[in-house]
């Protein structure tokens, strides 16, 4: 084996590199967000545990599903009712 | 500086998606908005002592943490290794070696457990060798990695495996430790006691202050856990706001020996609001353990009573 291939023990090399790891497939619900009453107050995108709710320009995107979890913090944190947890 | 979450949220992101946490787990908030206080510019070293945070956000070969040096420790020296790394880079810079235009700050995260009990010793040590480090325990009030065992931060009454509420036991018959209190007599510059707050105001102030006070310095963060503590994942902003408007987490920084309390609720929201959404205090409520309740909230009463105290005292000696 080519020892140049072998990386350093107990050490990873990268940096936030476990967005290559997907942990949607944990939820048994997802987060559904409206856009006609979202009020772009960004209250959810800090409080989210996973940070997968997007945003651009102080507008929000919506949630990336690849990461949620369906734990609902957005749903009820969100003083405008905009997102709605449903059964998937 | 005033606090504009819309501009807040634009901050650079130094704890990405993919991590392991249970899902409505407040760590990862906790970390963001810690991480999320440090100016863009400046370089972060953060050391993560054996927690679920730690065993969950650099699982072999995945890294949670982005725009940032981690380092993981054993349970017992978040602190130690933190110290170490901050007395090299001040030799480094010292000789020369190191040419680095832009800052480097010293962060550790550590649980209840990790801070409370099993690191407590380093943490101490290194608050008494006065490096420039910050210190930030997430209070999630028992051993919850290993399947919530007390620990000396877990409650009064609190129902955990090994304080089994049944009818010998009301759950923990010990009082906590007030951590806060231990570090404030460690004479250390900034100390504070935080939680996810409404617009998380509080928490990003306090970090930021923590951050760049020189010396060491500490933060106590309510750290809620669905699992441990049997409330519904949704409930994440709603049980922290409960614990501050009881006063069962009071909010309150203490700057070089001044006590300041950040928020005095108008009016005292009794403590039976609070226990009552969780499972690990679901024997209280029954008939012959009601008394126990009463007994919770004159322990709360005492501490807010005391903390008034010496928010009136410490300010006077000041004028």
């Amino acid at each position: 084996m080519d020892k140049k291939n072998i990386g350093r023990g107990a050490t990873i090399l990268t940096s936030g590199n476990s967005k290559k790891f997907k942990t949607g497939s944990w939820k048994n619900r997802y987060p559904s967000h409206s856009k006609e009453k979202c009020k772009n107050c960004m209250m959810c995108v800090p409080y989210c545990p996973e940070g997968c709710i997007k945003q651009k320009d102080g507008i929000l995107q919506g949630m990336d599903l690849n990461f949620c979890k369906g734990c609902g913090v957005c749903a009820n944190v969100c003083p405008f009712k905009a997102i709605e947890m449903k059964e998937i | 500086m005033a606090y504009i979450l819309k501009d807040i949220v634009n901050k650079k992101d130094r704890f990405v998606s993919g991590h392991r946490m249970c899902a409505g787990c407040a760590a990862p908030v906790i970390v963001r908005s810690v991480l999320r206080s440090l100016n863009d510019e400046d370089n972060a070293v953060v050391s993560v002592a054996t927690s679920c945070l730690e065993v969950s956000s650099c699982i072999y070969p995945y890294t949670s943490w982005d725009h940032c040096s981690f380092i993981h420790t054993a349970f017992e020296c978040a602190a130690s290794t933190l110290s170490g790394v901050e007395a090299t880079y001040n030799s480094l810079k010292k000789t020369g070696k190191l040419k680095n235009e832009h800052e480097t700050k010293f962060i550790a995260f550590g649980g209840d457990g990790g801070t409370v009990d099993i690191g407590f010793q380093a943490l101490s040590g290194a608050f008494e060798r006065g490096h420039n480090i910050t210190y930030v325990c997430y209070d999630n009030e028992a051993y919850m990695n290993t399947g919530t065992q007390r620990s000396s931060a877990t409650p009064h009454f609190a129902d955990t495996t090994t304080s089994p509420a049944g009818e010998k036991t009301p759950g923990k018959v010990q009082q906590r430790k007030d951590m806060t209190e231990i570090m404030v007599k460690h004479n250390s510059p900034y100390v504070a006691q935080t939680a996810l707050y409404g617009n998380l105001k509080d928490i990003h102030e306090k970090s930021h202050k923590a951050i760049y006070t020189d010396g060491p310095t500490y933060l106590n963060v309510f750290s809620p856990c669905p699992r441990g503590w049997g409330y519904n994942t949704e409930d994440l902003a709603k049980i922290s706001k409960l614990a501050v408007d009881t006063c069962f987490w009071p909010l309150y920084e203490v700057e070089n020996g001044v006590y300041k309390l950040n928020y005095k609720p108008i009016k005292k929201v009794p403590v039976e609001e609070f226990l009552k959404m969780q499972k690990r205090f679901k024997h209280l409520f029954k008939e012959e353990n009601r008394y126990l309740i009463e007994e919770i909230q004159k322990e709360i009463d005492k501490k807010w009573e005391y903390l008034l105290m010496m928010e009136k005292i410490t300010n006077n000696k000041e004028n």
